[in-house]
């Protein structure tokens, strides 16, 4: 077991060490790109995360955004081993999680589980709730006989606001926001300490999404669960979040305490983010300044030189498309990667 | 300014074998020419249906509009026969769609899908029509737009897709564009991109748009009236400024207090609209609301609200619209603010 250096590092949460649930250093996955049928040759490789770092407290959420291809799903799926990446380092509650056998991984998911974007797709039409709820709790021997399993089932359903009695249905016979509260049930079923929400709620209609929110955050409370929760929705993400990392094209381009990162953005990527969403008032919104991107994200294939941000960013110089600018603490808890933010200093 | 259209009890219900599926069930509304209209709603509540009721593409069977008027232009559309319609479809009206990729032939280049309309309704030559396909790519913000008229579909990201969708709509300079859920598929920035060009190029040729959307906020920047709609019916209709500075349905009021928004204070826990949408199939008596609703009266279970004017321009489906106007009931439901800055 490799632990965990006690080095001041990007993305420091700041606190003592056995505050940090999860601390991920200079993560990378690069996806191959194979050209050939018989021998296949890597051509190319995808960046999908390159150098992302943070850390995350325990019993907080910590809140990922970014647009679609921003790498933000990948870095959960890397968090919970489900790829295995290219390089940099995950620990868990201080352990490594890259040096573990598949039997002590396996074992560590009890720990860490996820919930997934969409109620329909991630849940066996052929399963009953109750069983897609228990069987976790038999894969990991958590009961011991069926009456003590079907006692806990029950529980389950019943902490995520659904009746007992729903155990014998199926997943088609269920609305989206009850499938999203199965989907919960299940990643709660072994107890977890941390749970991915990847999309929890990007699926479900705006009336429904609140109730699933608040299930969310009133389950946090009673299990004194750590989320990571990631998002493209920027007001859902505010919410819900403690702290907020922003992504772009794999790099983690900004993270801050979520109302220093909403009333003070700084990277000017985050600020088109913001103020691209538009308020559900018309009068205000009017008033609001904007800044309108132009171009669109470019391909992770080839990502541009320098600060991979630069071709769409209004404030670029010309260091900007040589230098790749770190993420850096411009302000106490406040990270940013850009030159051009007050602070940040030189090369 | 002209009404363009007026819509009056339309009704579309679908017959399946669980039952009648009342998706559109009596709706009345107009728009003036070149005015924005914003049609909000969540799934199922019949918006698109009533789009597609409009171009007259709902599927038959199971599909059927029943009843009602749509006056278009001084003609009512649903009385003229196929053909007839076929000329004002992609002519004088038009349709943009949630999905380009799905929308989009995967098999013609996008010359070959902007020529037909351009030929078919404008009547142009071959060369005419290439070279008003290369203008109209140009218009919509594509860039080396010679070379990308020759591309298929699959060549082009998300966003550019939905521009070249937006190219083909204007093609043949329509009175109106429908555009159902347009950026619902795309990223927050590229959405930003997508609705300021239909809006600039709306405003420019002064075109009618209907924005179906279940984003709220799309419909605040965007629209001029608004029409929310639950259950096949409109439930509250009005100028945009109105309906978010003073709704009185408690379904807009629950939709408005739902949603986490950027520009309050956070709120210590979201109120959500509890339960679930009705099941169009057995729609309840009374108001299709009232078993969600926190300020359902014994009146609402029996008689189902009619839509009426509450003040000039601004008409609910409600029975206590009138006492949703005095802010003390509604702070009665409502939960305080945490104490937080509001960022700008």
């Amino acid at each position: 077991m490799t632990t965990m250096p006690d080095t001041q590092t990007v993305g420091d949460a700041g606190g003592a060490d056995s505050d940090i649930i999860l601390d991920v250093r200079d993560l990378k996955m690069h996806f191959p790109v194979t050209s050939g049928i018989l021998f296949q040759r890597t051509v190319a490789s995808i960046k999908a995360v390159d150098g992302v770092s943070f850390q995350v407290k325990r019993g907080e959420t910590f809140g990922l955004v970014g647009e679609s291809g921003c790498g933000k799903t990948t870095t959960g799926r890397c968090i919970l081993q489900l790829y295995k990446p290219t390089s940099g380092q995950i620990f868990f509650d201080g352990e490594e999680l890259s040096t573990l056998s598949s039997r002590q991984m396996r074992a560590k998911r009890r720990e860490m589980q996820v919930i997934f974007q969409d109620p329909y797709s991630s849940l066996n039409p052929r399963m009953t709730a109750g069983n897609i709820i228990g069987e976790p709790l038999i894969v990991h021997g958590l009961v011991a006989n069926k009456a003590e399993y079907r006692e806990r089932v029950a529980e389950l359903l019943q902490n995520v606001g659904l009746n007992p009695y729903m155990a014998d249905r199926f997943p088609h016979e269920f609305s989206g926001g009850q499938r999203q509260r199965i989907g919960v049930a299940r990643a709660l079923s072994v107890s977890p300490k941390f749970i991915v929400a990847d999309e929890p709620v990007s699926a479900l209609d705006v009336s429904i999404q609140a109730q699933i929110i608040n299930l969310l955050e009133e389950l946090q409370e009673q299990f004194g669960l750590t989320f990571l929760f990631i998002a493209h929705d920027l007001s859902v993400v505010r919410h819900i979040s403690d702290r907020v990392g922003v992504m772009y094209l794999g790099h983690l381009v900004e993270l801050a305490d979520r109302n220093e990162i909403y009333v003070n953005p700084l990277h000017p990527y985050t600020k088109a983010l913001l103020s691209a969403v538009p308020i559900p008032d018309p009068v205000l919104d009017a008033q609001r300044e904007r800044v309108l991107l132009t171009g669109e994200v470019p391909s992770p294939l080839n990502p541009p030189s320098g600060c991979v941000f630069h071709p769409r960013c209004p404030i670029a110089i010309d260091d900007c498309n040589s230098n790749v600018p770190e993420l850096r603490e411009v302000a106490p808890g406040h990270w940013a990667s850009c030159l051009r933010v007050p602070g940040y200093g030189s090369y | 300014m002209a009404t363009l259209l007026q819509v009056t009890g339309l009704k579309t219900h679908f017959y399946t074998f669980e039952g009648t599926v009342k998706a559109v069930d009596g709706i009345t509304y107009d728009l003036e020419e070149g005015e924005t209209l914003g049609l909000v709603g969540e799934s199922g509540c019949g918006k698109s249906v009533s789009a597609l009721s409009l171009m007259r593409l709902i599927p038959d069977p199971p599909g059927k509009t029943i009843e009602g008027e749509v006056l278009f232009d001084g003609e009512d559309i649903l009385k003229i026969d196929m053909d007839e319609m076929r000329r004002i479809r992609g002519s004088k009206m038009s349709m943009v769609f949630q999905e380009p990729m799905t929308s989009l032939n995967p098999v013609l280049t996008v010359e070959k899908q902007l020529t037909e309309t351009l030929e078919l309704h404008m009547g142009m030559s071959g060369q005419e029509a290439k070279k008003a396909a290369a203008e109209l790519l140009e218009r919509v913000g594509i860039p080396d737009p010679e070379r990308r008229v020759k591309q298929y579909p699959h060549q082009f990201s998300g966003g550019m897709r939905q521009r070249v969708m937006i190219a083909m709509a204007l093609s043949c300079n329509p009175k109106l564009i429908i555009a159902d859920e347009p950026t619902t598929a795309l990223d927050v920035t590229i959405q930003a991109q997508i609705l300021e060009l239909m809006k600039g190029l709306t405003t420019e040729f002064g075109v009618a748009l209907i924005i179906i959307t279940h984003n709220l906020g799309v419909v605040a920047r965007y629209a001029d009236r608004v029409n929310i709609m639950y259950a096949g019916k409109i439930i509250e209709r009005g100028t945009a400024k109105e309906i978010y500075a003073n709704p009185r349905h408690p379904y807009t009021i629950g939709l408005l207090n739902s949603v986490p928004r950027l520009d309050l204070p956070r709120l210590a826990k979201l109120q959500p609209i509890e339960g679930q949408p009705p099941d169009l199939i057995n729609l309840p008596d009374g108001c299709a609301f009232r078993a969600r609703c926190r300020y359902a009266i014994d009146k609402c279970a029996t008689d189902t609200p009619p839509l009426t004017t509450l003040t000039e321009g601004h008409l609910t489906a409600c029975w206590r619209s009138e006492e949703l106007g005095d802010a003390a009931v509604r702070a009665a439901a409502a939960l305080p603010a945490e104490p937080e800055s509001a960022p700008t």
